[in-house]
């Protein structure tokens, strides 16, 4: 066919009508490749851009409050563990805190040095598998594998601390369980040298890849308004400019003495988002190292019998330390009547721990405040206008873990 | 390979049921219907250091109805039992479930109003997988366990 | 630096006789307000006392909780629990809203923080409590064929309700995304 001089070759010189279409429906998930987990998405399309959407979550609602409120404060903590699996010690760790606020004790300096080293390493973890698997995402899976071989280095800690690779129950109510074997701290130093090269080697894949940058640049941006307005913490907020950190702000286990900086993004965009985490990963890697060369001496656990469990010669060899034992076990610890909110900077944002107490051995109530709970709130908010491609790598960005979304 | 010098004719006698069994236990196309932190300890088992492709088993499907190895792992909730069993249908015969970590055998520790006590009240299981969750080698162990069961299977009973 | 004691102090000099009931412990201060006076005392904390986050809403059922209805002063069953946080002043505050029985409702705060509308349909769907003008008050953690509310203190903690298919349709209204 031959065009009429002055048209574009190929074209029809008819004016071109557009083509009668009706909005599509289409479900993501809950059992879908992108939606890490078990998140339901239903967006409803013109064309490919999404012009209403809507999250349904639940899908691994695993009755955490009510189970919480069925068993004894120290039973709950590998529950607690289970919350954000992406980086599980932190969420436990969290949680005595919070249990020692309610009592009103504190954990010895070592403890909370330990419980600082341990946090760090899950925020790395959690941030490694959330950088990685959003790349795969977008089509990039080299990073996963690289980011995945630093996560079982960091497993391989664990174990050697704790005995179990990733759920590993490590503190108490009052401290930690153990403390750290001989040489662990400088296991911890050892591989915390080859994390340089891992987020080097990864972020320079990515940070000034022309493919990256155009599927993430002004993809799902969270303004800072709408980070308010939706309770946005912990990454995501600090990538809409929000200079915020619950470690530098509300400081916990001796975090105040620690040097470290926030790093802050002002886009909000996917973008922004991985290179907050990428940062957070070196700072991370700087408070694990403070953290070890600060450590303190003594003990890992309190001595208040009401709350810590006799050493085990006492329990065998003793009529106290028998019954002491006995009575913790079955009668549990007992804190006074009153509430508590506690809140620490988990991987994702603000994991707060909200406690009614009747002076029971079982907490009355039990109300987590989960970070991702609120982050992905703001989620059909910031797609609606986008691009369905644009959904799973903004998704992807904010790092949503069912556990916790979802308890 | 040298296995060249074994060829001495190029035929060979053998049972329909050996070459059949024979090609599907190398070649399972798993399916992870992974919900919960046992579908993260099954990223460790699918990467470089424990690396599942040594059996065989490493090109993972999201689509139901291209794989014969369905992967259960983690919690299973009331609100998603319905979505496993559907899932469950749409895989075409002959299919093996392989159900991971104490959440999706047993209900595990979550023993309350919304989490189903195991899968086998919905779909039926062909290798439990004790841990909370299981080491990657033990994954690896429940497939080879899954290899062995579809050695034993008479390729007509899939009719 | 202000406090939560002196929040406590300036929501007192506000609302005074209005507040139902306010508590210390532990450095930490809440005040308990009747349903009614709810936004007008949220809207105070974040206009006048710049706690401009809504960090967490959750409920709380006190059945026989051992000050319940008829031992101790208090005369509700539920609670509905605002945390708020203000980054300017470094300072958390908690608001409580009683509710006395499930016939109460409670206005709803998610036209001032678009956070509330999830977190209001979880207090819904765990305690039954109702929120005035939300726009989409349905259940978000169970599954829509649920019957009660799992978290009140008289659901068996291991009554188990199955689900026949997933919802249809879940897309939601578009003054909630806009």
């Amino acid at each position: 066919m031959t065009s009429a001089p002055g048209s574009t070759p190929g074209r029809s010189t008819t004016e071109v009508q557009p083509l009668p279409s009706d909005l599509l429906t289409i479900n993501m998930g809950p059992a879908h490749p992108a939606t890490h987990g078990t998140l339901r998405l239903q967006l409803q399309l013109d064309g490919e851009t999404i012009v209403n959407c809507g999250a349904e979550i639940g899908y691994l609602h695993r009755g955490f409050e009510k189970q919480a409120e069925n068993c004894q404060y120290q039973l709950v903590i590998p529950y607690a563990e289970r919350l954000n699996y992406m980086g599980p010690v932190h969420n436990s760790n969290a949680w005595c805190h919070a249990c020692e606020g309610l009592l009103g004790i504190e954990a010895p300096p070592r403890a909370q040095a330990l419980r600082v080293i341990t946090s760090e390493l899950a925020r790395i973890i959690d941030h490694a598998v959330c950088i990685g698997t959003n790349l795969v995402d977008m089509g990039a899976l080299t990073n996963f594998w690289y980011m995945y071989n630093y996560r079982e280095k960091i497993y391989d800690l664990m174990e050697e601390l704790t005995g179990a690779r990733m759920m590993v129950n490590y503190p108490r109510i009052g401290g930690v369980c153990l403390d750290a074997p001989d040489g662990w701290l400088e296991s911890v130093v050892r591989v915390m040298a080859d994390m340089q090269e891992v987020v080097a080697e990864v972020s320079g894949l990515v940070s000034r890849n022309r493919i990256f940058m155009d599927r993430t640049q002004g993809v799902g941006v969270i303004s800072k308004e709408m980070a308010i307005s939706h309770s946005v913490t912990g990454p995501c907020a600090r990538a809409a400019g929000i200079n915020w950190d619950l470690r530098k702000s509300q400081p916990y286990w001796g975090y105040d003495k620690l040097n470290f900086e926030v790093p802050v993004e002002t886009a909000g965009d996917t973008y922004a988002r991985t290179m907050v985490r990428f940062r957070e990963m070196e700072e991370s890697r700087k408070l694990v190292l403070q953290a070890i060369t600060s450590i303190p001496g003594g003990a890992v656990m309190v001595t208040d019998h009401l709350v810590a469990l006799p050493p085990k010669d006492k329990v065998y060899n003793t009529m106290e330390g028998l019954i002491n034992h006995f009575k913790l076990i079955m009668h549990g610890i007992r804190p006074p009547r009153g509430e508590f909110y506690s809140a620490t900077e988990g991987g994702n944002g603000e994991l707060g721990y909200y406690i009614v107490s009747d002076g029971g051995p079982n907490a009355w109530r039990l109300r987590i405040r989960p970070p991702c709970f609120a982050n992905y709130s703001v989620f059909p908010k910031i797609i609606t206008g986008q691009l369905v491609a644009d959904a799973v790598a903004a998704l992807g960005s904010i790092n949503i873990i069912a556990g916790e979304l979802d308890r | 390979m040298g296995l060249e010098t074994q060829v001495t004719s190029p035929f060979l006698a053998t049972r329909m049921d050996e070459v059949i069994n024979w090609g599907r236990k190398y070649s399972m196309w798993p399916m992870p219907f992974g919900t919960a932190c046992c579908a993260i300890e099954f990223m460790g088992v699918v990467s470089s250091r424990f690396d599942i492709s040594r059996f065989g088993a490493e090109l993972v499907r999201f689509s139901p109805r291209q794989a014969d190895l369905l992967l259960v792992m983690g919690t299973i909730t009331q609100k998603q039992a319905p979505v496993l069993k559907q899932i469950y249908d749409q895989m075409p015969n002959p299919k093996w479930v392989l159900s991971m970590g104490a959440c999706a055998s047993t209900g595990g520790f979550y023993d309350n109003y919304t989490t189903v006590q195991g899968i086998d009240e919905i779909i039926p299981v062909d290798v439990y997988v004790a841990g909370c969750p299981p080491r990657p080698e033990n994954v690896i162990g429940a497939v080879v366990k899954i290899m062995e069961k579809i050695d034993r299977e008479k390729a007509a009973d899939w009719r | 630096m202000m406090t939560e004691a002196d929040v406590a102090a300036k929501v007192q000099e506000r609302f005074g006789g209005r507040i139902l009931a306010a508590n210390a412990f532990r450095g930490q201060s809440v005040v308990t307000i009747a349903p009614k006076d709810l936004r007008e005392v949220l809207l105070f904390l974040r206009d006048t006392l710049a706690f401009e986050w809504l960090i967490d809403v959750g409920g709380v059922d006190y059945l026989g909780y051992d000050d319940g209805p008829g031992k101790d002063e208090r005369e509700w069953r539920f609670e509905v629990v605002y945390a708020m946080l203000s980054m300017a002043n470094n300072v958390r505050f908690r608001v409580k809203v009683a509710v006395a029985d499930e016939s109460v409702t409670v206005p709803s705060v998610w036209d001032l923080w678009a956070i509330a509308n999830w977190e209001e349909r979880e207090v819904w769907d765990m305690y039954g409590i109702v929120f005035e003008h939300h726009p989409n008050l349905r259940r978000i953690l169970c599954h829509d064929e649920f019957v009660g509310h799992a978290l009140r203190k008289d659901y068996p903690i291991t009554r188990r309700q199955k689900l026949s298919a997933p919802s249809e349709n879940i897309l939601c209204d578009r003054s909630e995304i806009a």
